[in-house]
């Protein structure tokens, strides 16, 4: 039997990858601080930190404490501004670096649809996520992204004004998981990533206060990654025709996998890559190790390929 | 910055200090005193992130070439475990990382001021201050003798020193800010290297400014990454041009710093500021109060 040609390229909604791991939002700082320490031609994309339409000084100190298996942090999205982010850090992220999705986050539909706007026709640009965890300051919400109605209108506005494909990255909202998912491909998503980090709370028991400056954070880094398969997995087998980025908790070639397994086609690494700047690489690593193993040709032929029980009532609502 | 598979060359206790040796020579190479470096814990429930410590001696020359040294406190789960290693025993190190302190042209009668095991820095910096023919004087403090880090050797590299303990058990009752007045008149000291926690660096500061010292000083503010990637480590910091104030990362823009740049109460406020629950759910503060 001839060789299979194995390849770790991934197509994602209308750009194709080299592999299906990129540096989630929030892990690369400013551009290129780690560039000696991993090839970026190795990395299938990075994801900028969300950016917002002022600059942003951030959560107050202290911003991250360690939990089991996990991280809590909150950094309040410090961020230079849309003008500055397009003057000095998307050209300096584009110089050598690996391809590039911009996160933008806001608190009004204005907000999404003057980021949108501002990265129209940037060469450097290959797609937009649209981080939808902030508090709704029109309709005063406190997620603007866990309602269906927002998300409509949102994501419709960005997908409608953009030439690049545009992610919406769900926030952590069992049980309308599914229900925000829906909503954001009807309105013109060209993928969804699943999901944004879970709210959490680290507490400081010598100082009887939380740990962290802002109070709340997010739980991120192994601890979440049962959680993000269930919620991939969810998604998945409500949505079949649009691709997931998984990302919350993925470390090795193994965790990707059963990423892929649960129905994702890429995963984004974030707390992994804070301790090993090369994890997007020695994942991708992993997950040719794996193939190899299977004799399987790409990460597309894992896709959804987790073996459940035939009767559809037997699985049941994994965020119910 | 560089990474390496570092083997520990040798560790032993200070008091309640672990010092561990490593051989890694293209990270010693190139540390200058104040920068740290970031080390790899073992994958494990208790511990996530990578831990820094400051460059206690980076030799480049001698019997010692390509060697670090760093020093742990053992507090956490992480420290514990860094203090239990031993030679021949392999550490995943990423440095040197960080803007180390800057030795002075024209100045020459150098205080260095530190508290427990932030002083470990300051022994290094010491070293590179008298090569360059620099008077260097020390004032070394700690909660008690165990946590006072290396008397000795800074009898060994200063013209004079003080040494304090908060509880007399070593050299003078008090902390460093009660040697400082004392030296500084004795040493006419024109510049001041300083180390410890936020408060002390705080009452540094002070101390400095009413003087008109200029110093530096080295913030540990704890890290996440450590090269820069995530913003968990930011220090507010006036700008020169007098616009308002910026979020520095300790990790790259710091951690030493001008102290008289420093915003001290944006920054190490007692305790995070508490807003009425909002009726759906946990209290979120989300941007700098004020």
């Amino acid at each position: 039997m001839p060789g299979v040609k194995r390849t770790l390229a991934v197509e994602l909604g209308g750009f194709a990858l080299v592999t299906p791991v990129m540096v989630a939002s929030g892990c690369s700082g400013s551009g290129r601080e780690t560039a000696g320490l991993v090839d970026p031609k190795k990395v299938g994309a990075v994801v900028s930190r969300t950016i917002t339409v002022e600059p942003r000084k951030g959560a107050p100190t202290p911003r991250i404490a360690e939990a089991p298996s996990a991280i809590v942090w909150e950094t309040g999205l410090q961020n230079p501004g849309i003008d500055a982010f397009l003057a000095d850090e998307l050209p300096r992220m584009a110089k050598g670096g690996p391809p590039i999705i911009v996160s933008i986050g806001g608190r009004t539909l204005e907000d999404y649809v003057r980021l949108t706007s501002a990265l129209q026709g940037r060469p450097e640009v290959l797609a937009i996520e649209i981080h939808l965890s902030e508090p709704d300051d029109e309709l005063e919400r406190s997620v603007l992204g866990a309602h269906p109605d927002r998300v409509t209108e949102i994501v419709g506005a960005c997908a409608r004004m953009s030439l690049v494909p545009v992610f919406a990255k769900l926030p952590w909202s069992p049980p309308r998981l599914v229900e925000l998912a829906t909503a954001a491909v009807r309105s013109g998503a060209h993928g969804l990533v699943v999901a944004d980090a879970p709210p959490a709370l680290a507490v400081d028991p010598r100082r009887l206060r939380p740990s962290l400056g802002s109070v709340t954070g997010r739980l991120a880094g192994p601890g979440v990654k049962p959680l993000t398969l269930g919620a991939v997995l969810e998604v998945a087998r409500a949505i079949q025709d649009v691709p997931i980025l998984a990302v919350g908790g993925i470390r090795t070639g193994e965790d990707a996998v059963e990423m892929f397994l649960a129905g994702a086609s890429a995963v984004q690494v974030g707390t992994a890559t804070l301790i090993d700047p090369a994890a997007p690489v020695t994942i991708a690593r992993g997950i040719a190790r794996y193939l190899r193993a299977k004799n399987l040709a790409s990460p597309a032929d894992l896709r959804g390929r987790l073996r459940l029980p035939d009767d559809p009532d037997a699985v049941p609502r994994v965020t119910a | 910055m560089k990474r390496a598979r570092a083997e520990i060359l040798s560790t032993r206790r200070l008091g309640a200090f672990h010092a561990l040796t490593l051989v890694a020579p293209e990270i010693a190479e190139r540390a200058r005193p104040g920068q740290f470096l970031a080390i790899e814990m073992p994958v494990g429930r208790d511990f996530v992130l990578r831990r820094h410590a400051s460059i206690h001696q980076a030799s480049r020359r001698g019997g010692w070439a390509g060697t670090l040294e760093f020093v742990v406190e053992p507090r956490g789960a992480g420290t514990t475990w860094l203090a239990t290693m031993k030679a021949h025993e392999f550490l995943d190190v990423i440095g040197p990382l960080g803007k180390g302190f800057a030795y002075p042209k024209k100045l020459t009668n150098c205080l260095l001021v530190a508290e427990g095991r932030s002083a470990a820095s300051l022994y290094f910096l010491a070293q590179e201050l008298l090569v360059r023919h620099k008077r260097v004087d020390m004032v070394i403090g700690g909660e008690t003798m165990e946590t006072v880090f290396k008397p000795i050797e800074a009898k060994r590299l200063s013209q004079t020193v003080a040494v304090v303990t908060a509880d007399g058990t070593l050299g003078d009752r008090g902390g460093v800010l009660d040697a400082m007045p004392e030296i500084v008149e004795r040493a006419s000291t024109e510049v001041v290297y300083a180390a410890g926690d936020a408060p002390t660096l705080q009452r540094i500061a002070a101390f400095c400014r009413t003087r008109n010292l200029p110093a530096q000083i080295m913030i540990e503010e704890p890290m996440a990454c450590g090269f820069g990637l995530c913003y968990g480590c930011v220090v507010p910091v006036a700008r020169s041009d007098g616009s308002g104030y910026d979020n520095l990362r300790a990790c790259v823009d710091g951690p030493v710093f001008n102290p008289a740049r420093v915003l001290w109460d944006r920054w190490h406020a007692e305790g995070p500021t508490m807003v009425p629950t909002p009726p759906e759910g946990l209290p979120v503060v989300r941007t700098w109060p004020g």
